[in-house]
């Protein structure tokens, strides 16, 4: 099929970006969309022009890094499926594809489609983790825990931490990601005794890096390629709630 | 006499380590804020490792080239992480543990590591649980194993398909935790360009900001490069794109010896390659063996859809060639036996280059939700890339290049050839041998991360005393500017192709001549079509863009003319090794019923290589593999 794209361009931060068109015949339906900018990359540097840069490493899903808006849709039109696992056969013959970096304030555009996610390691750094050092541990065994808790708190903690919430959000809102870790650890023994310190925490610095509110329009649960539901945004306020209503910590 | 000292403690085996760590020397609590510890690489193994210093109170500097430590390749690992916990109460032990590795790899591995690795294996569990790491679960709250290939016990936990991710993510908070309180600093979106060694010490990194494409230095008192696995030498391969030799291919310049880099491990079940234009292969987890069963139609002009073909004309050729292992086998076993299938024209897709793995019985059996909650996810990505649904249809799987058992040498205590450079996790030889079990390389990260590594850098630190030294030291300067030298080079060659096109040529010559059977012409002809591609390389490469600047094509280059010259060992060792074992298969070198045919009186050694300059052939040391626990015998899974 032949396409016809219209990609974001960016020298770096600290410059201007624009919308180029690249017209792209002889794209196969078997290709991901990953390895379609691949070949229109090798077509750039073959005219002696820059290939378009984006983050990308395991491409199969899980490791976070591609990160795209492709017409409009965090990671594009195929549900639950990251930029590089969608295939090419989501497209016909003469479509446009307007591809650009994640928007929004917190994630700076550094170069193309490529911005800075770091935001998301300080929240994590500010409270995403149980206290315990290495050799710590009680035998796994003596902590037993529900299974049903158990797989709730793992489906929340597949979180792949792209970054899609944010910029399917009209508030750039981190809720859905802040959401996934709290949860995870609010559903297990082992989080309990830091779980008020922790959402608060979370929470705090996560308006610190200039992260929207959050309207409840669900659309970061719609773009979130790993599923992860809005139920934990549910949780987060309780947590959140209860945290503020009873925590020592000011 | 051997330049190689392994420094395995001595007594019984199963008293070593613990003897070992009562006679390490310890760096007391005040002492160890003073020291500096540079950790190379953020999956498991380095993520671990980092956490694990920087709560005993080491000063730790973290770097990784993606744009977060939570992203590194371990995070992609599906099946999940053995350890001798022997809770499903069938029989398993450290002992066995410990047996089955050094078998699975085909007795090429140190015994006294792997014995300590199936020690330190349960307290890997514990750690990770008390982390918050949810694993799979029984309904009465405990724990749920599952079985992998080379084992006849179930010691394998897991996180449905995801297990690397969870215990990455778990690494990664526990990393995290150590930011927050100062003790680590991360630099991520950095990639090491070059080792400094300082008085025959490792003291410090060349790194590039890639967003500022500045050089950076940094220095410390040990470095321990957790870099990861080599597959990509192949260009195809199930790892992650930008996984690459360059940080220990520069340390191997520098004096560490690189051990066994033609062990490499060709995973049985992936999604069999389709295109040109193709990035990557994608694994399909070796547990799915579990319930999967492997076949070709028993009629090589049998054409009919799967499904048409009924199950008496059928051949399930695991379960007839090994019926004690069945479609468990080890992975070297399994891919052979799949191209031997192929090679003889009973493969199954229109390349001829496939096998099915086929879930109808096990759907029938257990019921399409049990088979859901345990492979969901590999199924969905299954579907994604292939557009058939697994469910219905057999999936068609083929081996591709996976994991490398091969890397940097190193001692018991995880050091390289040069002191205060440690190596952990797939970056280095050590545990697996000639072919590594599936749930093992988790395993090994942590085991070397958690527990191994804090002890022994300690003893190193408090065993040496080192000078002070800084970033202005001239050995900085010297080595930075050799780095500087490359990247200009690569900016300046401006020749016709580009970066990827070598990469893939590359990739064609070691599939088809240091792949699945290898032989001696071949990789003779390997070796010189490399030096010839390494040749055009240097002549024509086009790489566009600046050096100050966030340049993809510029990081590329310099990982493709690392496994440019990287490839060419691989081929030498193999050709060195006049043997057949676990993933080395030489065709010279098999049994009548084509078996792997090793030879113990000559090759029961580790070959390690040091580099003697670019022009010259590079020496071969051997370590003596001397097995005292288990005996040698030809590998049988029958
Ligand atoms: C698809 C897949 C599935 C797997 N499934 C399993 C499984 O189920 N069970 C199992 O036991 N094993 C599995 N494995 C193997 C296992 O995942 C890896 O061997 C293991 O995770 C490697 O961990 P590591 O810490 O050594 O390296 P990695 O996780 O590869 O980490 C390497 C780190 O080094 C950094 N780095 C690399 N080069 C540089 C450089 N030049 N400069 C700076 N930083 C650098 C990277 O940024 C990264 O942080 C699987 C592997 C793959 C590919
Ligand atoms: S490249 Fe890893 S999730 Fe897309």
């Amino acid at each position: 099929m032949k396409l016809t794209l219209h990609i974001w361009r960016q020298s770096n931060k600290e410059t201007k970006g624009e919308f180029k068109t690249y017209e792209l015949p002889d794209v196969s339906e078997h290709m991901s969309f990953l390895e379609m900018l691949d070949v229109l990359n090798e077509k750039l540097i073959s005219q002696n022009e820059e290939p378009v840069a984006f983050d990308h490493d395991c491409r199969e899903g899980i490791c976070g890094s591609c990160s795209m808006m492709i017409n409009g849709q965090a990671h594009g039109p195929d549900l639950k499926t990251t930029a590089c696992q969608l295939h090419m056969r989501k497209f016909k013959d003469g479509d446009d594809v307007w591809i650009e970096p994640w928007r929004a304030d917190a994630f700076p555009v550094l170069k193309d489609l490529v911005v800075d996610r770091s935001a998301f390691d300080r929240i994590m750094q500010a409270g995403a983790f149980v206290s315990v050092n290495t050799g710590n541990a009680p035998d796994a065994n003596s902590t037993i825990v529900p299974k049903m808790n158990a797989d709730l708190a793992f489906d929340a903690a597949t979180c792949i931490g792209c970054g899609a919430c944010v910029a399917a959000c009209k508030n750039a809102s981190a809720m859905l990601f802040v959401s996934a870790k709290v949860s995870q650890y609010a559903l297990l023994p082992q989080g309990d005794p830091e779980r008020k310190t922790r959402v608060l925490r979370m929470v705090a610095q996560m308006d610190k890096e200039g992260f929207g509110g959050c309207s409840n329009t669900n659309e970061c649960e719609a773009a979130c390629p790993a599923g992860i539901s809005v139920n934990n945004i549910a949780r987060l306020n309780r947590e959140y709630f209860k945290a503020t209503l009873t925590s020592r910590e000011s | 006499m051997s330049l190689l000292q392994s420094n395995v403690p001595e007594g019984p085996i199963a008293e070593k380590w613990t003897r070992h760590k009562n006679e390490l020397k310890l760096v007391a609590p005040n002492n160890k804020r003073k020291y500096e510890i540079l950790v190379i690489g953020t999956g498991l193994a380095g993520a671990s490792a980092a956490a694990s210093l920087g709560e005993l109170g080491y000063n730790v500097k973290t770097f990784c080239y993606q744009d977060s430590a939570r992203r590194a390749h371990s995070i992609a690992a599906q099946g999940g992480i053995n350890a001798a916990k022997n809770y499903p109460n069938d029989g398993d032990s450290v002992w066995r543990l410990f047996y089955d590795t050094v078998k699975g790899g085909d007795y090429r591995s140190r015994e006294a590591n792997v014995y300590r690795l199936a020690e330190v294996s349960a307290n890997i569990i514990d750690q990770c649980v008390a982390q918050g790491v949810p694993f799979a679960r029984e309904y009465g709250g405990l724990l749920a194993n599952r079985t992998f290939g080379g084992a006849q016990v179930s010691r394998t936990f897991y996180a449905r398909g995801q297990t690397g991710q969870q215990l990455l993510l778990g690494a990664y908070s526990a990393l995290m935790r150590q930011v927050n309180k100062g003790k680590v600093q991360n630099f991520a979106r950095r990639e090491m360009l070059d080792l400094v060694n300082i008085d025959g010490n490792a003291r410090g990194v060349i790194v590039r900001n890639m967003v500022s494409g500045k050089l950076e230095r940094y220095v410390g008192d040990a470095v321990l490069l957790c870099t990861g696995g080599y597959g990509n030498a192949y260009y195809l391969s199930t790892n992650a794109m930008g996984c690459n030799v360059t940080a220990a291919w520069r340390c191997y310049k520098r004096g560490a010896y690189y051990a066994n880099p033609c062990y490499t491990q060709i995973h049985p079940t992936c999604i069999p390659v389709s295109g040109d234009y193709q990035s990557k292969l994608t694994l399909m987890s070796e547990s799915l063996r579990n319930d999967g069963r492997v076949w070709v139609p028993k009629d090589v002009n049998d054409k009919r859809s799967p499904e048409q073909i009924p199950e008496a004309d059928r051949d399930y050729y695991l379960e007839r060639r090994y019926p004690a292992f069945g479609n468990m086998v080890p992975r070297d076993v399994a891919s052979r036996a799949a191209k031997e299938r192929c090679d003889e024209g009973y493969g199954v897709n229109e390349s001829g280059r496939a096998v099915y793995l086929d879930f109808k019985r096990a759907i029938a059996e257990q019921g399409q939700k049990a088979i859901e909650a345990k492979y969901g996810n590999l199924f969905h990505m299954y579907r994604k890339i292939t557009n058939e649904n697994p469910y219905e249809v057999p999936m068609k799987i083929y081996p591709a290049v996976h994991y490398t058992m091969g890397g940097l040498w190193v001692d018991y205590n995880l050091q390289s050839t040069i002191p205060g450079l440690y190596v952990l996790g797939e970056a280095n030889f050590s545990d697996h041998g000639a072919n590594r079990l599936g749930a093992s390389a988790l395993m090994q990260g942590l085991a070397d991360g958690y527990f191994v590594a804090p002890y022994t850098v300690g003893h190193h630190l408090a065993s040496n005393k080192l000078e002070k030294v800084d970033t202005n030291n001239p050995a900085f300067e010297q080595v930075e500017s050799e780095v500087q030298g490359r990247i200009d080079k690569f900016l300046s060659i401006k020749g016709s192709r580009s970066v990827d096109s070598f990469h893939r040529e590359l990739g064609l010559v070691m599939w088809d001549n240091c792949g699945m059977a290898r032989n001696a012409a071949g990789l003779h002809e390997a070796i010189e079509k490399i030096q010839g591609i390494r040749w055009e390389f240097w002549q024509n490469v086009r790489v566009t863009g600046s050096g100050h600047q966030l340049n993809m094509e510029l990081e590329k280059a310099g990982r493709v003319a690392d496994f440019l010259e990287f490839g060419e060992l691989l081929a030498r060792d193999a050709l060195a090794r006049e043997e057949s074992c676990g993933g080395h298969f030489r065709e010279e070198h098999q049994t009548p019923e084509n078996e792997a045919r090793r030879d113990d009186e000559n090759f029961a050694h580790v070959a390690a290589w040091e580099y003697q300059g670019d022009d010259a052939t590079p020496i071969r040391h051997q370590e003596e593999l001397n097995f005292e626990n288990v005996k040698l015998t030809q590998r049988s899974y029958k």
